[in-house]
C-alpha cells in the first residue's frame, strides 16, 4: 500500500555519477567540501604561483569546455526522448515493445561505452555524412538512452497503482492516463536521477576527444602532442573536470533538496 | 421496485486469481436509486466485486450489465461503462500534481471533451457541494483526509455517473474525518444516486442503505434490509462475523 504523506519523495538513483552530496547532515566539514577546496586551491596555486606552463595549459584546456558542455548537455537530451521511449516499451503490455526495449538495453549494457562511441561513430559515418558533433551527440543519446530507460522504467513503477486505476476509472484511456497522471509525476521524481546521469554523461564525454572532436581532453592531448608536458597538462585536465563536477553535483543537491520542500 | 430499472446486474461473476478464487458465482441486482451496503471480512471478495464493475479487475466468468451495456464480450464498451461508473477508493488516489479544481475537471475535459470554462464551472459547483468551495486552489498534499476523499468524491461525480462505487471511502480516515465523508454520502444517497458501497460503517448503512450484503469467502452469504441483517441475521456465519465488529 502507498504511503499516504510521504515526507520525502520517492528518490531514484543511479550511482554512476558524482556522489551527491548528503543532504541536511548540517556539519560543516563534509566529503564534498574537502574535495571541492583541495581542487580550488589546486588549481588556483598551479596557475597563480607555479604559473608557467599552468596557465598556458588552462587556457588551452578551458576552450574545450563549450564542447563538453555542448555535447553533454545534446546527448542528456537525446537520451530522456530515447529513454522514454525504452522504459516506456519496458512496461508495455505488447510483448513485442518489451522485446525490442529489452533487447536494446541488453544490447547497450552488455559494450563498452567506449567501443560503442567508436563503434556508432564510424557506422554513422558509413551510412551519413555527419559532422563530430552531432555523430557525438548521437552516439552518447543511444549509449546513455539504455540507463535512461531504466531511470525512466523505475520511476514509472515508482508512482502508486491507485493513480493509474483512478484515472482509469474516470474513463481515461491507457495513453491519456499515462501522458496527464503517470509521466508528469515521473518526471518530478527523476529529475535527481537525470541530474545524476547528466553528470556522469558530462564526464564519459571525455571518451568523444577519440572521435576527432575538440573537447577538454582533446585540447589537453593536442597541447602535450605540442609541448610534452603531459603530467602538467593531464593534471589541469583533471581538476577542471573535478571542479565542474562537484559544483554541478552540489547544484543537483539543491535542486532535489528544493524539491522536497516544495513537496506537497 | 420492479417497475424501475436495473442499474447493476451481476450474473455469475468468477474472480479466479490462480492462488484463491475471489469470486465464486455472484449474482448481485442493483436498482437505480438504490444504496447498497457490501460487508465482510477481508478477504471474502467485496472489494474485488466492486473493482470488477468496472474492470479493474477482469472477471475470469461470468457477466456484469451496468445500464443494460455488457462489461466482458466483443459488445463490451469498458471506457463507456468507466465513464458512467465513478469510483471513490480508500486512499482517495488524487492526482499529487494537480489542484482539487484540476483534479475534477480533468477528465470531464479530456474524457467527456467539455471546455475548460465549462469544466471549470462544474468543478467549482461539485466544490461547493462538498463543502470545499475555498479549497479548488489547493493541491491534495494540502488538504486533510476527509477533505481529499470529499474532493475525490466530486472528481468521480464529474463525470455525471449513473452508479457510484465506494470502496472503504473511509477505512483510511481519521476517526474524526469520517462524519464529514459520510455527510456527504448521505446527502448523494438522498438525492437517489445508484450506490454500492464496500464499508462497515453501521451507522451509514441503518441511515442510507436500501439492502446490506454480506460476503464471505467469495459468495454472497446473505442480503437483507440493514435493521434485519443487524439485529435479526439469518445465517450463522452472518452472525459471527457481526459479533465481531458490531
Amino acid at each position: 500500500m502507498a504511503p499516504l504523506d510521504k515526507e520525502e519523495g520517492t528518490r531514484i538513483e543511479v550511482t554512476d555519477g558524482a556522489l551527491l552530496p548528503t543532504r541536511g547532515d548540517g556539519r560543516i566539514i563534509d566529503s564534498w567540501r574537502i574535495t571541492i577546496a583541495f581542487a580550488i586551491l589546486a588549481l588556483l596555486s598551479l596557475l597563480f604561483i607555479a604559473k608557467d606552463p599552468y596557465d598556458q595549459i588552462f587556457k588551452v584546456v578551458i576552450k574545450g569546455a563549450p564542447l563538453t558542455f555542448g555535447v553533454t548537455a545534446g546527448a542528456i537530451l537525446g537520451s530522456i526522448i530515447l529513454g522514454l521511449f525504452t522504459g516506456l516499451g519496458q512496461i508495455a503490455r505488447g510483448r513485442v515493445l518489451n522485446l525490442i526495449a529489452g533487447v536494446y538495453v541488453e544490447l547497450i549494457r552488455g559494450i563498452p561505452l567506449l567501443v560503442q562511441l567508436i563503434f556508432i561513430y564510424f557506422a554513422l559515418g558509413k551510412f551519413f555524412h555527419l559532422d563530430g558533433f552531432p555523430a557525438a551527440v548521437i552516439a552518447l543519446s543511444i549509449c546513455y538512452g539504455a540507463y535512461m530507460g531504466e531511470i525512466f522504467r523505475a520511476g514509472i513503477q515508482a508512482i502508486p497503482q491507485g493513480q493509474m486505476e483512478a484515472a482509469l476509472a474516470l474513463g481515461m484511456t491507457r495513453g491519456q492516463a499515462m501522458r496527464l497522471i503517470i509521466l508528469p509525476q515521473t518526471m518530478k521524481i527523476i529529475i535527481p536521477a537525470i541530474g545524476n546521469e547528466f553528470i556522469a554523461m558530462l564526464k564519459d564525454s571525455s571518451l568523444v576527444s577519440v572521435i576527432a572532436l575538440r573537447d577538454i581532453l582533446r585540447r589537453g592531448r593536442e597541447h602535450v602532442s605540442r609541448t610534452f608536458l603531459s603530467l602538467e597538462t593531464y593534471a589541469v585536465v583533471a581538476l577542471v573536470y573535478l571542479v565542474i563536477t562537484l559544483v554541478l553535483s552540489k547544484l543537483v543537491a539543491n535542486m532535489e533538496d528544493r524539491m522536497n520542500q516544495n513537496e506537497r | 421496485m420492479s417497475d424501475k430499472k436495473t442499474m447493476v446486474d451481476i450474473r455469475g461473476a468468477e474472480k479466479d486469481f490462480g492462488i484463491v478464487m475471489a469470486l465464486k458465482g455472484v449474482d448481485l441486482t442493483v436498482t437505480e436509486g438504490e444504496v447498497v451496503l457490501i460487508i465482510g471480512p477481508s478477504g471474502s471478495g467485496k472489494s474485488t466485486l466492486l473493482r470488477s464493475i468496472n474492470r479493474l479487475e477482469a472477471l475470469t466468468g461470468g457477466q456484469i450489465f451496468v445500464d443494460g451495456d455488457p462489461l466482458v464480450g466483443p459488445d463490451a464498451d469498458i471506457r463507456k461503462i468507466r465513464e458512467e461508473t465513478g469510483m471513490v477508493f480508500q486512499d482517495f488516489n488524487l492526482f499529487p500534481h494537480k489542484t482539487a479544481l484540476e483534479n475534477i475537471s480533468l477528465a470531464p475535459m479530456k474524457v467527456k471533451g467539455k471546455s475548460a470554462e465549462e469544466a471549470k464551472s462544474i468543478a467549482m459547483k461539485l466544490l461547493e457541494r462538498v463543502g470545499l468551495g475555498d479549497r479548488g486552489d489547493s493541491y491534495p498534499g494540502q488538504l486533510s483526509g476527509g477533505q481529499k476523499q470529499r474532493v475525490a468524491i466530486a472528481r468521480a461525480l464529474a463525470m455525471e455517473p449513473k452508479v457510484m462505487l465506494f470502496d472503504e471511502p473511509t477505512s483510511a480516515l481519521d476517526p474524526e474525518m469520517v462524519k464529514e465523508v459520510l455527510d456527504v454520502m448521505l446527502d448523494l444517497a438522498r438525492e437517489g444516486m445508484t450506490m454500492m458501497v464496500v464499508s462497515h460503517e453501521m451507522g451509514f448503512a441503518r441511515a442510507a442503505a436500501d439492502r446490506v450484503v454480506f460476503m464471505d469467502e467469495g459468495e454472497i452469504v446473505e442480503i437483507a434490509p440493514p435493521d434485519v441483517i443487524f439485529e435479526h441475521p439469518k445465517e450463522e456465519r452472518t452472525k459471527k462475523f457481526l459479533k465481531h465488529i458490531l
